[in-house]
C-alpha cells in the first residue's frame, strides 16, 4: 500500500522543520513507525531528560490517532509502568486535523505538567498527591537514572 | 404494592415515557400491558386462580416499545419542543440529546440563556439562515489529506473548520460505522466542540451510512432515559420501560419480560436473578469468577502453613515441610512443629500432640469458609447445569411430543403439558439457582428459617417433576395429571418463596454478612 499524502508531508515537514526539543524519525523499512525522542521541559522533575518513544500510524490514521509509547521508564502519574500514556488527544479528543507534531507537543506540555487527578498509574499518583515534594524527587531521580 | 407509589412520586416518570400521554401519537398499535404475558406459560388446565393474583410482591410494572414506538415518540417530542423553542427540528433534537432529554431542564435554561446552551450544544449562533452546502474554495489544502486540488468539494459546519469532502465522509462513516457515535459527533477540527447536525450529515454520507445513524440515534435515546432500558436478548429489538431507579435495587428485584420472550433484570440487564438483589449477584458471579475452580483445587490438594497460613501444595517429597514464605518448619502429617519430632523424623507418629492440634483447629477454620462457599457454589452450579440439561432433555421430547401425537391420537393441545413442564422446570431453577447465591450471603435470622424451609420445598418440587420429566415417552400420558398437578405446585411454590423473600427485601428484614453498597 503507497503512503498517503498526509503521512508525507507531514514526515517531510518534521523532517525540514524539525520542534525544538523534539525528533522524529521513520524506519526506513516502515515509514509508519517513528523512533522519537522527547527532550524534558525545562522547570520539570524531566529537566535534562531524553525520553525514547515509539510512535506507530495505524492504517486508518488519521481517522484514528497514533499509538505512542515511552520505551524509557519514566515516574509520571499518566505514563504507566509499559509506558502508556494517559493524554485526551490520544483518545476521545483525537481530531484527524492534529498531527505528529501537535500530539509530541502535547506529551511534552503532559511531561512540564502531571496530572495526579486524572492517573493512569495509580500508585505513582497516589504518591504525587500524598507527598508531591518526595513524588518530583523519585520523579527527577529516575530521570537521571534512565532518561540518559 | 408501594413500587407503585415510588413509581408515581418521582417526577420524570410519572409522564409515559416520551412525556406527553394527551399527545396525538397514540398508543394503539402499541403493545399489551406486559403483566399478562409472562402468564401464559403456565400451560392451560393448571392455571389455579389462587396461584395467578394479578400483582405479587416480587412483581414490578413496566412496558414493551418496539423501535417504531420509540422512533415516534421521539420524534414527536422534537416536535413539541421545536415549537416552544421556535428552533428547527434539527437543532432541537441536538439540544435535547445535549440535555439527555431531560425536556423541562431544556427549556428552563434555553429560556434563561439561550446564547449558552446553544453554544455549548456545539449549535452557536443561528443554525436557521444558512442550510449546509459543498464548496470549491480557491488554495485550499485540506488538513487532514493534505491535498490542494482546487477543483474539490469541501465542506465546514458554522465553525468555518474547512476539510475536503471526502476526508468529511470518511471521518462520519468512521465514527458512526467503527465507533458506534451518532448523536455527539464532534466537527473534525481540533478542540471544536460543534456537533454534526443532521442536516449536515444527509448532505455528506451515503444511504447505508443514514440508517445505522438513524438506528443509533434511537439508540441514544434510550440509552439517555434512565427509564428506558434495552433487551440484552440477541438480536432483540425491543425496549423496556420500567420505573425502579437505580437507588431502589437494594429493596427490589427487578425483573421484567421481553416480547421476545426473554427474562432480564431492569437494574443490571442481566438474566433474571430473583431472589437475589443485583449488588449480591454482582458480588457473587465476581467471587464465582475468581473462586469457584481454584477453591476447589486448593481445598483438595493444599494445607496452610500453621504459623503464616500461606498456601502450601506439596509436590513430592518428606514431610518435612520448610514454609517458603515464614521459614516455619513442620510436619506435613500432623502439623505440628518439626522440631518437637525429635529423632522420629519421616516418620510422624506423634498424632496427639499439643501443638499438632492447635495447629489443626486454625486450618480447620480456615477451611471452613472455604467449605461454605463451596457448599453454596456447588448447589448454585448444579441448578445452573440441570437447567440446560430440562433444556436438551426437553428438545428431545419436542420430537416425542409429535410421536405422541400420532400413535395415541392426542392433539397437540393435549401434549402441551410437557411444554408448560419443562418452562416451569426452567423458571423454578434460574430461581433456585439464585437463592443459593442468596443463601451464601444471607445472615442467619428468624427469615432465614423460612426462607430455608421455601427453598427446601421448592427444591423437592422440583427435582420430582424433573424425575418425572425424564420418564420414557410411552409412560407420559399415562403421567400427564400428575405432571400438571406437580407443575402447578412448583410455579406455586416459586412465587411463595419469592414472594417472601421480595417483601422481606422491601421492608429490610434481611441481614447480609457484606455490605450491599
Amino acid at each position: 500500500m503507497s503512503l498517503p499524502k498526509r503521512i508525507i508531508k507531514e514526515t517531510e515537514r518534521l523532517m525540514a522543520d524539525p520542534v525544538p526539543g523534539i525528533s522524529a524519525v521513520p524506519h526506513e523499512d516502515n515509514l509508519r513507525y517513528f523512533d522519537v525522542t522527547i527532550e524534558g521541559p525545562s522547570q520539570s522533575p524531566y529537566e535534562k531528560g531524553i525520553f525514547q518513544l515509539e510512535l506507530f500510524l495505524p492504517d486508518d490514521y488519521p481517522m484514528t490517532p497514533p499509538k505512542i509509547r515511552f520505551l524509557t521508564k519514566i515516574y509520571h502519574p499518566n505514563i504507566d509502568r509499559l509506558g502508556r500514556i494517559c493524554l485526551d488527544v490520544l483518545k476521545s479528543n483525537w481530531s484527524p486535523a492534529l498531527q505528529i507534531r501537535t500530539i509530541l507537543l502535547s506529551i511534552q506540555a503532559l511531561l512540564g505538567a502531571p496530572n495526579p487527578d486524572d492517573p493512569l498509574a495509580n500508585d505513582v499518583a497516589q504518591d504525587w498527591k500524598k507527598d508531591e515534594k518526595g513524588a518530583i524527587e523519585t520523579a527527577r531521580q529516575w530521570t537521571q537514572q534512565y532518561a540518559k | 404494592m408501594d413500587s407503585d407509589d415510588d413509581f408515581n412520586s418521582s417526577q420524570m416518570s410519572d409522564e409515559d415515557i416520551m412525556g406527553d400521554q394527551d399527545s396525538d401519537v397514540s398508543v394503539e398499535d402499541g403493545l399489551p400491558p406486559a403483566q399478562s404475558m409472562d402468564q401464559d406459560d403456565v400451560g392451560f388446565e393448571s392455571q389455579d386462580k389462587d396461584i395467578m393474583p394479578s400483582k405479587h410482591a416480587f412483581d414490578v410494572d413496566f412496558t414493551v416499545y418496539s423501535p417504531q414506538q420509540i422512533q415516534a415518540y421521539q420524534d414527536k417530542q422534537i416536535e413539541d419542543v421545536s415549537s416552544i423553542l421556535g428552533q428547527p427540528p434539527e437543532a432541537t433534537a441536538i439540544l435535547l440529546r445535549h440535555l439527555r432529554w431531560n425536556k423541562e431542564r431544556l427549556i428552563d435554561q434555553y429560556m434563561e440563556k439561550t446564547e449558552d446552551i446553544l453554544e455549548s450544544a456545539g449549535l452557536g449562533e443561528t443554525a436557521q439562515t444558512h442550510p449546509p452546502r459543498l464548496e470549491k474554495v480557491a488554495g485550499f489544502v485540506c488538513d487532514i489529506c493534505c491535498e490542494d486540488d482546487a477543483n474539490q468539494d469541501t465542506f465546514a459546519m458554522k465553525c468555518e473548520h474547512r476539510f475536503c469532502v471526502d476526508c468529511y465522509k470518511q471521518y462520519l462513516s468512521t465514527k458512526i460505522k467503527d465507533e458506534g457515535e451518532a448523536a455527539r459527533i464532534r466537527c473534525p477540527g481540533d478542540g471544536c466542540n460543534r456537533v454534526v447536525d443532521s442536516k449536515s450529515l444527509d448532505l455528506l454520507v451515503g444511504e447505508d451510512i443514514k440508517d445505522r445513524y438513524q438506528v443509533l440515534l434511537t439508540r441514544t435515546y434510550v440509552d439517555d432515559k434512565e427509564n428506558l432500558r434495552w433487551c440484552p436478548a440477541p438480536n432483540c429489538i425491543y425496549a423496556l420501560q420500567c420505573g425502579v431507579k437505580d437507588k431502589d435495587l437494594l429493596q427490589i428485584v427487578p425483573t421484567v419480560h421481553c416480547e421476545c420472550g426473554h427474562d432480564f433484570c431492569f437494574g443490571c440487564s442481566l438474566n433474571d436473578h430473583q431472589p437475589a438483589p443485583c449488588a449480591l449477584v454482582k458480588k457473587w458471579l465476581k467471587k464465582c469468577e475468581d473462586d469457584s475452580e481454584t477453591a476447589n483445587w486448593i481445598s483438595a490438594n493444599t494445607k496452610e502453613c500453621p504459623k503464616c497460613n500461606s498456601t502450601i501444595e506439596k509436590n513430592g517429597g518428606c514431610n518435612h515441610m520448610t514454609c517458603r514464605k515464614c521459614r516455619n518448619e513442620f510436619c506435613w502429617m500432623c502439623m505440628g512443629v518439626w522440631s518437637e519430632h525429635g529423632t522420629s523424623w519421616y516418620n510422624c507418629n506423634r498424632f496427639e500432640e499439643k501443638s499438632g492440634t492447635e495447629a489443626r483447629d486454625a486450618q480447620a477454620k480456615s477451611r471452613q469458609s472455604l467449605e461454605r462457599y463451596l457448599h453454596y457454589y456447588n448447589r448454585y452450579a448444579n441448578h445452573e447445569q440441570s437447567a440446560k440439561l430440562d433444556k436438551d432433555i426437553y428438545l428431545k421430547t419436542e420430537k416425542k411430543m409429535t410421536a405422541l401425537q400420532t400413535t395415541t391420537g392426542m392433539s397437540w393441545i393435549e401434549v402441551q403439558f410437557l411444554d408448560a413442564a419443562s418452562q416451569a422446570l426452567q423458571q423454578c431453577r434460574q430461581t433456585l439457582k439464585w437463592t443459593y447465591a442468596f443463601a451464601y450471603y444471607l445472615a442467619r435470622n428468624n427469615a432465614t428459617e423460612i426462607f430455608e424451609d421455601n427453598q427446601k420445598d421448592l427444591e423437592m418440587a422440583v427435582e420430582n417433576l424433573s424425575e418425572m420429566f425424564e420418564k420414557p415417552i410411552d409412560q407420559l400420558q399415562g403421567l400427564k395429571v400428575e405432571m400438571l398437578d406437580k407443575t402447578a405446585y412448583c410455579t406455586k411454590r416459586r412465587i411463595i418463596l419469592l414472594d417472601d423473600t421480595a417483601e422481606n427485601l422491601k421492608s429490610g428484614n434481611w441481614e447480609f454478612n457484606v455490605s450491599l453498597s
